[in-house]
């Protein structure tokens, strides 16, 4: 089987979610594949999915690594408002663009090492290690606003998060090359093989000589820089750090991005890929509800009712979509396993 | 009899865990099952609480056949069980964990006097005066373990097996359980004990049983049976006349040695010395938990040596950990392949190359054809039975997964490797051929350092034998010495009484 071939019986079954999810919205909202060239800048509802799925697939790329080792991070959506708002506050000092941006990703490497040696070197569960910052930094990004939304003026900083680069809106371009270049990172070196290693059995992994502590605060800080970056997309988007509401809940959402993406919480092999798919999903659905004109209290309803039906298809009980039988186009040369011979 | 096996087999992929096991309880006596790990003692406990199905072979309780399907069918046909953690919940009081599932009720409510009263008659007999209100984690580990038996003899009442039970307990609190203990086996109940303190065993039991490789090897009456006698039936010993130690062939002695000198760490395993020759083969010999294991974790950095120094032809060699130690050019395959050894979801392409890998840093792979080519290299080495490279390591059998272990430290290229039970719980056939790799990498000038308990295995092997007791490395055998008797003698010198754990 050809890498190419892999990979696509790999995100298969998001792909297939994926379409089914457009046709289900394009049944409700016939207009929207439109896209159009306006002022130099595309327009139309894919460009709006591709535009506001930044933060959680950005927030995806990180959750998929931490997952893959077997934690979680649930501190993301609160790393985002305190970088966002330290971007902020960077600029109203006068810092200026890079000065901001420097000092967001450092607040997010700060955040990522914290969680990563909670994890690693004190040995708590992640999703206590995690859930300490969660709580504790909204508190740390509201003193950095003084509890206020703290706005600014800079067309060099809210560019990244309105701007466009060749009529593609600057987060669609950030996610897409962000995903681009962690995925080079972790399969053009050993880190995805040590990673997932280390999620299916970390003693055996460190008796194999792997760094496993390293590695460990390693992903969590890549967890915080990416964080930091859909900090800063989210406050350059609205001008303003907003540290009460700026990533509230987008960790759940990235989670569920990396479970639709069929990744195991349990840890073990990851694609970021299929995370990144499933931050698609998660948005298709969000924009296709507004678009089909559902009273606002029905929405999440409603996305609840599809992610249980998506996560229920994709199960390991039900294995529809994973199940080479049903995708006649990739039955050739995909070789189930008899489980005779697992028993043997 | 109270309950027997006949002829109770039971098979895991690779290996049988019970190969028609014939065993007997009688009521009123205490009859200690023993083996070292992997006899198939856990999995005959198993079989007869219902935890396990048997493939074959029958259980006899009151000379009729039952078949228990789990552990609460097991209680009501008579056979309780106390495992060494005890399995109680320690935040509830000592009245609730008697009377979990049966307390006395009115209307659905608990009535918490008639439950008091309820528990403190259970525990009447038992010889400990305590105030069945307090929480369970707030009383002693003993005290916990006759809770636990009391609740198992109230539920069942005809069988109990005690796994293990004084593993946590120190000399006194013994004492304290063996009177229950022998208090029950008066009362009549059949007392199934497993223990590795062979004092405790000679002190409490009436008659025991020695199960190895999954198969019955003797029973006997305690009084007939000495120590050395014992431990010759739990170690292998039937090859002795077709093997004997290979004096022709003696280790190069010119060589880069690696010097251990007094390492150790406190409470594993007393200080030692150490020197491992070019092209040697070292056995280790010792019962379980006599410090084999503890002595190969702190030779590969596993636990860091608290004590003494390493040294090569070059200085010092750096053993903190086990990353340090591979870069020394160390392996070490652990006895427990399952949790230590072996990454279950990765593709054997992958469990072969990642200590190599992990040597060489993330950012150097190894490229996808080369892996391929060292995986398809130690599969046709070592017959490992796989269809292909890319089968997840844990759907193969354990002989396999252990030549899986085998061939990732192989790749490393090591000058030293260190082999925990390298051939346990795996057929012959892959027996064999193990033992066969071991002297070919040997005399490509590898040093290896073997811990088992077939003691034929050893002599087969070893240049010479270190044997551990309690803790501390106690005799070295080389030479014409390295045979099975001497070996035994080492192992059970009558002078160990410092077994029951203090």
């Amino acid at each position: 089987m050809t890498a190419a071939r892999k990979l696509l019986r790999r995100i298969a079954p998001q792909l297939i979610t994926l379409v089914a999810v457009i046709l289900l919205v394009s049944l409700y909202y016939p207009d929207f594949y439109k896209v159009v060239l306006v002022n130099d800048r595309l327009v139309g509802i894919p460009i709006d999915v591709l535009k506001r799925c930044a933060p959680v697939a950005l927030l995806a790329i990180g959750m998929t690594l931490v997952i893959a080792t077997r934690g979680i991070d649930l501190s993301v959506g609160t790393v985002m408002a305190i970088c966002g708002a330290a971007a902020a506050w960077s600029i109203d000092q006068g810092y200026g663009l890079w000065g901001a941006l420097a000092i967001a990703g450092a607040a997010g490497l700060v955040c990522g090492v914290w969680n990563g040696i909670l994890v690693a070197v004190l040995g708590i569960q992640p999703i206590v290690a995690t859930l300490i910052l969660m709580v504790a930094g909204r508190g740390i990004a509201q003193l950095i606003t003084n509890g206020t939304i703290l706005t600014f003026d800079s067309d060099a900083f809210s560019y990244l998060g309105s701007g466009t680069l060749i009529g593609v809106p600057v987060p669609t371009v950030i996610w897409i090359l962000t995903g681009i270049a962690v995925g080079l990172l972790v399969r053009r070196t050993a880190l995805g093989l040590l990673i997932e290693a280390i999620g299916v059995n970390l003693r055996a992994s460190t008796l194999a000589g792997i760094n496993s502590k390293v590695l460990l605060i390693a992903v969590y800080v890549a967890s915080g820089l990416c964080a930091a970056m859909a900090g800063i997309i989210a406050t350059a988007d609205i001008r303003g750090a907003d540290a009460n509401n700026a990533g509230l809940w987008l960790e759940l959402d990235a989670i569920l991005a990396v479970v639709i993406g069929g990744n195991s919480p349990l840890g073990g092999r990851f694609s970021i890929v299929a995370s990144l798919l499933g931050a698609l999903i998660i948005q298709t659905i969000n924009t296709g509800i507004l678009l089909a004109g559902f009273p606002s209290e029905f929405n999440l309803v409603i996305k609840a009712v599809l992610v249980i039906v998506i996560l229920v298809l994709q199960s390991p009980r039900l294995m529809l979509l994973q199940d080479p039988v049903h995708l006649p186009f990739l039955r050739k040369r995909a070789a189930p396993t008899p489980p005779a011979e697992v028993r043997k | 009899m109270l309950l027997s096996t006949r002829d109770l087999t039971k098979t895991f992929p690779g290996t049988k865990a019970l190969d028609a096991v014939n065993f007997d309880l009688k009521a009123g006596e205490v009859h200690a099952l023993l083996g070292e790990n992997g006899a198939g003692k856990s999995t005959l406990v198993k079989c007869l609480t219902g935890a396990y199905r048997r493939d074959s072979g029958d259980i006899l309780f009151d000379g009729r056949p039952v078949f228990p399907q789990s552990t609460l069918e097991a209680q009501a046909i008579g056979i309780g069980t106390v495992y060494q953690e005890v399995n109680l919940l320690p935040n509830l009081t000592v009245a609730e964990n008697l009377t979990l599932g049966h307390q006395p009720r009115r209307f659905g409510m608990i009535r918490p006097r008639a439950m008091q009263a309820l528990a403190e008659e259970m525990l009447q007999g038992y010889g400990i005066d305590i105030d069945v209100r307090r929480q369970l984690d707030s009383c002693s580990v003993a005290v916990q373990q006759i809770v636990a038996i009391a609740r198992a003899v109230h539920l069942s009442g005809r069988v109990l097996i005690l796994d293990e039970p004084t593993a946590s307990l120190d000399a006194r609190e013994v004492a304290m359980l063996f009177d229950v203990v022998r208090g029950l086996r008066d009362r009549g109940l059949g007392i199934i004990f497993i223990s590795h303190f062979l004092d405790q065993v000679f002190e409490i039991s009436d008659r025991l049983t020695v199960l190895r490789n999954g198969r019955h090897i003797a029973t006997h009456p305690v009084a007939d049976l000495d120590r050395m006698q014992l431990i010759t039936a739990m170690l292998s010993h039937e090859l002795q006349h077709t093997t004997s130690h290979r004096l022709q062939r003696s280790a190069d002695t010119s060589g880069d040695a690696i010097r251990f000198t007094g390492v150790g760490r406190r409470g594993r395993i007393a200080p030692f010395d150490l020197t491992v020759r070019p092209g040697e083969v070292i056995g280790m010999a010792g019962l379980l938990r006599s410090g084999r294991t503890e002595s190969a974790e702190v030779l590969f950095g596993a636990v860091s040596s608290d004590s003494g120094t390493v040294t090569d032809a070059r200085g010092a060699v750096d053993l903190h950990n086990p990353r340090s130690a591979i870069a020394a050019g160390f392996g070490f395959a652990p006895e427990d392949r399952k949790t230590d050894g072996i990454v279950a979801e990765l593709t054997v392409r992958e469990n072969i190359i990642l200590a190599l890998q992990a040597r060489q840093g993330w950012a150097r792979p190894i490229r996808y054809a080369e892996q391929l080519r060292i995986a398809d290299d130690y599969i046709a080495r070592l017959d490992i039975r796989t269809p292909d490279a890319e089968k997840p390591v844990g759907l193969l059998s354990g002989g396999n997964q252990q030549k899986v272990i085998l061939a990732r430290w192989l790749a490393t290229h090591p000058r030293f490797l260190i082999l925990d039970e390298p051939t346990r719980g795996i057929d012959i056939g892959a027996h064999a051929e193990i033992l066969r790799l071991i002297e070919e990498v040997v005399a490509r000038g590898m040093s290896i350092l073997v811990i088992s308990s077939e003691l034929d295995e050893l002599v087969a092997v070893s240049h010479r034998v270190i044997v551990v007791r309690d803790r501390t490395h106690v005799a070295e055998l080389t030479g014409a010495d390295v045979d099975s008797d001497r070996i035994l003698r080492a192992i059970a010198d009558p002078h160990a009484s410092a077994e029951v754990a203090a």
